[in-house]
């Protein structure tokens, strides 16, 4: 009935229990403490708990704007990689953030990102930051992505891996 | 949480001050960022390169978000020293075009306040590196200026 056996799967289906390795290899993610908690064939969520040295205003605790931008544009990111078939290079080429409410102080931040078109050269992805409850949403953004963007892969050992898999 | 620390005001605007307020900024001490003023008031902001900014080690390039955010960054910081009372500027929005990679070694940006209403203010932003002439990236944005203090008492 189905024909899905003659479509390649996608990363974010091969990658599974391994996903925490598409961000080991990005070390501003490491750096600020980001995770990846769930992925799908076009999707990823990602977290950041909520640190000190992330804040933007140390009056009221809250985190800085531009950590909200950095969490999102490498949720969009991992989101269009969930959405190949096999690794290649993406360049973000714009991303409109709109920020909607202050992010909670001392919560974690949650972003859903979803590939919602790709061409053979564009991803378009939006994604919403929250904490739990889409409803009350921090922020919303939307970027588009360059598929194959220069020669050298993002990460061979995610390529090997996701090859192994496949 | 902490509620203590308060952010010095930039008035008069110097390069002491502004780097007071720099430093008071825990995620713009994480970037590095640091800036100074012009004679034309204009701020140039700077983003030293150390290798936790990296987001592509294979080319190597800068994590697209540390250049976005050092973009709102340069942007605030430029309403700052164009403002008189207390209180930070909200990002209402703000959209990023990124037009080259980031190279492993410093980044600058400054920022030009296209309007500056009584409530709101659209900025534009451009980041560049070795040639201010070719921006690696370019931004602009809303932002939400803080209420101005009232003059007297009610």
């Amino acid at each position: 009935m189905s024909d899905d056996g003659e479509k390649p799967k996608l990363i974010g289906e091969l990658i599974g229990d391994n996903r925490q390795m598409l961000l080991a290899a990005i070390p501003f993610a490491v750096a600020t403490g980001m995770s990846v908690s769930d992925v799908g064939p076009a999707r990823a969520t990602l977290t950041l708990p909520w640190r000190e040295d992330l804040v933007g205003d140390p009056r009221s605790g809250v985190l800085h704007g531009g950590m909200i931008t950095a969490l999102i544009d490498n949720a969009c990111g991992t989101a269009v990689i969930c959405s190949l078939s096999k690794m290649t290079s993406i360049a973000t080429l714009d991303l409109r953030i709109d920020y909607l409410r202050p992010a909670t102080p001392g919560e974690t931040v949650i972003v859903d990102a979803e590939v919602y078109r790709s061409t053979r050269s564009i991803a378009f992805v939006r994604a919403l930051a929250h904490h739990g409850d889409k409803d009350k949403a921090v922020a919303h953004a939307v970027a588009t992505f360059m598929l194959g963007a220069n020669k050298a892969p993002i990460n061979r050992t995610i390529a090997r891996e996701v090859e192994q898999n496949a | 949480m902490p509620d203590t620390a308060s952010l010095p005001l930039l008035d008069p605007l110097n390069n002491e001050t502004l780097d007071r307020l720099m430093r008071a900024i825990p995620f713009a001490r994480l970037l590095g960022v640091g800036a100074t003023t012009g004679d034309d008031g204009k701020i140039i902001a700077r983003m030293p390169y150390a290798d936790h900014l990296i987001g592509n080690p294979r080319l190597p390039a800068l994590h697209g978000g540390t250049i976005g955010a050092f973009l709102e960054m340069t942007a605030i910081a430029q309403l700052l020293a164009d403002m008189s009372g207390p209180g930070l500027p909200k990002t209402i929005d703000i959209t990023i075009d990124y037009l080259r990679s980031g190279r492993p070694r410093d980044t600058f940006a400054r920022a030009v306040v296209a309007k500056h209403g009584r409530r709101v203010a659209n900025v534009r932003v451009e980041a560049w590196q070795d040639d201010p002439t070719r921006p690696i990236a370019t931004a602009h944005g809303h932002f939400m200026l803080p209420e101005a203090p009232e003059t007297e008492e009610a």
